[in-house]
């Protein structure tokens, strides 16, 4: 293990020592000291697993490709920007436009995130996204989503929590939702429904890593009945265009 | 009853005694005009878009393609496209769609720009015989060099240039995505750009795998859809250019019809197949100057500081948007004008918004000089660029190279027929069925396509001569070199050009 003090350090300078001790073979590396530094793990490859201690910036994992990243407090914006694989978890909140065109991985956030959260992910046959948010979301979560898994949770109190235009756009892709979903928060192409068995399977498997990850106990996450959102058409705007 | 009260625009006649009855036309047509009837060819000539491709393979010389002359009533305010659109709408309750760039009679700057030349007083260049350079290098350029003596006695730069990305002739070839052209027409691109020197662009469609050997000629795309971005992908060109928007469609997303997405597309673009592939309008990290400036950071530092492209629209306040881009920290400025192409866009955007890429180009490249900035980034000139001479107008103006992309798909086989959505392109370019793109021989068409830059260089360096110089560099920004005619005032005062006479 190796530790890096990021103490008023530039991020260009930090991210090539993170650089440099992946490249070395490290394959636990903690980041102390980290304070607002941009673009940690930005397009980091390998079997690696990074702990940072303080509020890192924006664009955390961006375009990352495997490697494991525990932020111990907050996050900011844009985590896990078109992320490939790999982990993020983050104990405590998180900002807007998280996950945005993500393609594969996990970001598990333990509170509540903003505006604009898991925006145009997608997924294949070999790989998929998953982002699990522990607490509240705001406005277009899950917009224009095209593949992956988004979970949102809501664990911390009774009031809604989601904002509006859920899943707007959303033409791929399963969003599960703890509670109930009022139809009027989400988008026009947008279908509700109760959980099937296989699906509880995937949302159980999903959300055991995620418990592990946060100390979590899975009984008490699944307590609660959801409700699974799918697009109800792959072209939702197929009648828009006279050919 | 009627089919359609829009009357067809064009009619495919046969003439039956020389047709053989050979049936080639149609296997050809992409869009279902002909069929067979037993003992002769039948005509659905509402289908046909005047793309040309039965008339060449017909051995016989039998088919005729004819303006339909009946059309509505000729009207100087009602045009064409205006009634023909408000049928369509009326018929479909749609958004009529349209490819290629806009075909209505704006005025066109680049016509009423002439070159100057040498007589007399000054000696033009022979360039068949004397050296032209025409070696263009896109980046940032320092606003100094410190020179030092190395261990060896020679002398070397103190501190490492930018990353720049040499081409021979200042032409490259513009975006165009995989899925809204065929991976033929992509690796006919490639091939090309890799013979000429010059780069290509993958548009935001991802890199299919077949074109990796060709990364040293390739640029890859960002856009809002994040199509098959990977760290792998970012790595994978010279250059990585963030798309924000286009000429064709300023201000709006992309859309790519589910006709267009069979699996091979669906794979690279990470998407289900058979869906529409939606590009949103904005990018939802970019909302500010400052937000740009956190993804092109953000991508070169996934690259290890690769230069890093930002496309544009020309809009009304492009000057100041350019000027933000640079110091957002791009090393090009890629500028589409009013003009460009588009495989889609809905054509009351394509034909009413924006503005040209003649006055953009000479707004932003003042823009940047009076701040003193020009050396911080190249500006690329796209949007309608149909000739060297357009090219180098565009590069007196201001541009270090020009991007063409309609003018590359004309070799390949296209007519302008403005059909690119639907998908049915006879000539195997704008389709992904797979019995049209097989006919886009890559090879075939490649020697075409490198045909038309070899023209144009040699057009570029006859040009030059011309005007008594040897290096394309001399003609950057060099608007004494123009002039202008039947231009008012204030579109010479914003070209930076006199008018013809003084």
């Amino acid at each position: 293990m190796v530790k890096i003090d990021a103490k008023g350090t530039y991020y260009r300078d930090l991210n090539r020592k993170v650089r440099e001790a992946v490249e070395k073979g490290e394959k636990e590396i903690v980041l102390e000291n980290v304070n607002g530094q941009y673009y940690i793990g930005d397009g980091l490859r390998g079997n690696v697993s990074i702990t940072i201690e303080g509020v890192p910036g924006n664009d955390l994992a961006a375009f990352m490709d495997g490697p494991t990243v525990r932020i111990k407090s907050n996050a900011q914006d844009n985590i896990g920007n078109t992320m490939n694989s790999g982990k993020v978890v983050i104990e405590g909140h998180a900002g807007d436009v998280l996950g945005y065109g993500m393609r594969g991985g996990k970001l598990h956030i333990r509170g509540n995130v903003g505006y604009r959260v898991g925006i145009h992910m997608k997924g294949d046959k070999k790989q998929g996204p998953t982002i699990i948010v522990g607490g509240t979301a705001g406005d277009f979560f899950g917009e224009y989503m095209a593949g992956g898994l988004l979970v949102l949770l809501g664990l911390d109190g009774d009031g809604p929590i989601v904002g509006d235009y859920l899943g707007t756009g959303m033409h791929g892709g399963t969003i599960f939702v703890r509670g109930e979903v009022d139809k009027e928060m989400c988008g026009a192409e947008v279908g509700v429904m109760e959980p099937d068995e296989d699906d509880l399977k995937v949302l159980r498997e999903a959300l055991s890593d995620y418990c592990a990850d946060l100390g979590l106990k899975l009984e008490d996450v699944m307590s609660k009945g959801f409700k699974k959102l799918v697009p109800v058409s792959a072209r939702p705007y197929g009648n828009l265009y006279a050919y | 009853m009627f089919r359609s009260l829009a009357p067809p625009e064009y009619l495919a006649t046969i003439d039956r005694v020389k047709c053989i009855r050979c049936k080639r036309c149609i296997q050809n047509c992409g869009w279902g005009v002909y069929s067979w009837g037993g003992d002769k060819i039948l005509i659905d000539t509402f289908k046909c878009v005047k793309c040309l491709r039965c008339y060449h393979y017909c051995p016989e010389e039998a088919i005729e393609i004819k303006d339909n002359p009946t059309r509505f009533k000729q009207n100087a305010y009602w045009g064409y496209h205006n009634i023909r659109n408000i049928k369509r709408q009326a018929e479909t309750g749609g958004i009529p769609l349209t490819g290629m760039g806009s075909d209505l009679p704006y005025t066109i700057l680049f016509d009423n720009l002439l070159i100057d030349a040498c007589q007399v007083t000054n000696p033009s260049i022979d360039p068949l015989r004397e050296p032209m350079e025409l070696r263009t290098y896109l980046g940032k350029k320092p606003s100094s060099v410190k020179i030092e003596k190395g261990k060896d006695g020679k002398l070397k730069l103190a501190e490492p240039a930018p990353p720049q990305i040499k081409l021979e002739v200042p032409i490259i070839f513009s975006p165009m995505s995989y899925g809204s052209i065929s991976l033929n027409a992509q690796k006919v691109l490639a091939t090309a750009a890799k013979e000429c020197g010059i780069v290509m662009n993958t548009g935001e469609g991802g890199l299919h795998e077949d074109l990796i050997p060709y990364r040293k000629n390739i640029i890859v795309q960002v856009a809002s859809g994040r199509f098959g971005v990977n760290p792998e992908y970012l790595n994978a060109g010279v250059a990585v250019e963030i798309k924000i928007g286009q000429g064709a469609k300023p201000g709006i997303g992309g859309h790519l019809p589910g006709e267009k997405i069979p699996l091979e597309v669906a794979k690279t673009r990470m998407i289900p197949v058979g869906t529409d592939a939606l590009s949103p309008a904005p990018q939802h990290d970019i909302y500010s100057i400052e937000d740009l400036r956190q993804l092109i950071y953000a991508i070169k530092e996934a690259t290890d500081y690769k230069p890093v492209s930002v496309k544009i629209a020309a809009v009304h306040n492009v000057a100041a948007i350019a000027s933000g881009i640079v110091r957002a920290g791009a090393d090009i400025v890629y500028l589409d004008g009013f003009r460009g192409g588009t495989g889609a866009a809905p054509s009351i955007i394509r034909d009413h918004l924006g503005i040209p890429i003649e006055h953009a180009l000479a707004a932003v490249d003042d823009r940047l000089r009076q701040e003193g900035i020009r050396n911080e980034a190249s500006i690329i000139a796209a949007g309608g660029i149909r000739s060297s001479a357009d090219a180098a107008k565009a590069i007196a103006l201001g541009a270090d190279a020009v991007a063409i992309g309609t003018a590359a798909l004309i070799t390949m086989g296209c007519t302008t027929c403005g059909k690119c959505y639907t998908g049915n392109c006879s000539w195997g370019i704008t389709t992904q069925r797979p019995e049209l793109t097989a006919r886009l021989d890559p090879e075939v068409y490649a020697e075409r396509l490198i045909n038309l830059i070899h023209a144009w260089t040699h057009e570029l360096k006859e040009i030059l001569g011309a005007l008594g110089i040897n290096s394309i560099e001399s003609l950057r920004g060099n608007r004494e070199r123009l002039r202008g005619v039947g231009l008012d005032s204030f579109t010479l005062d914003i070209l930076g050009v006199k008018p013809a006479g003084r």
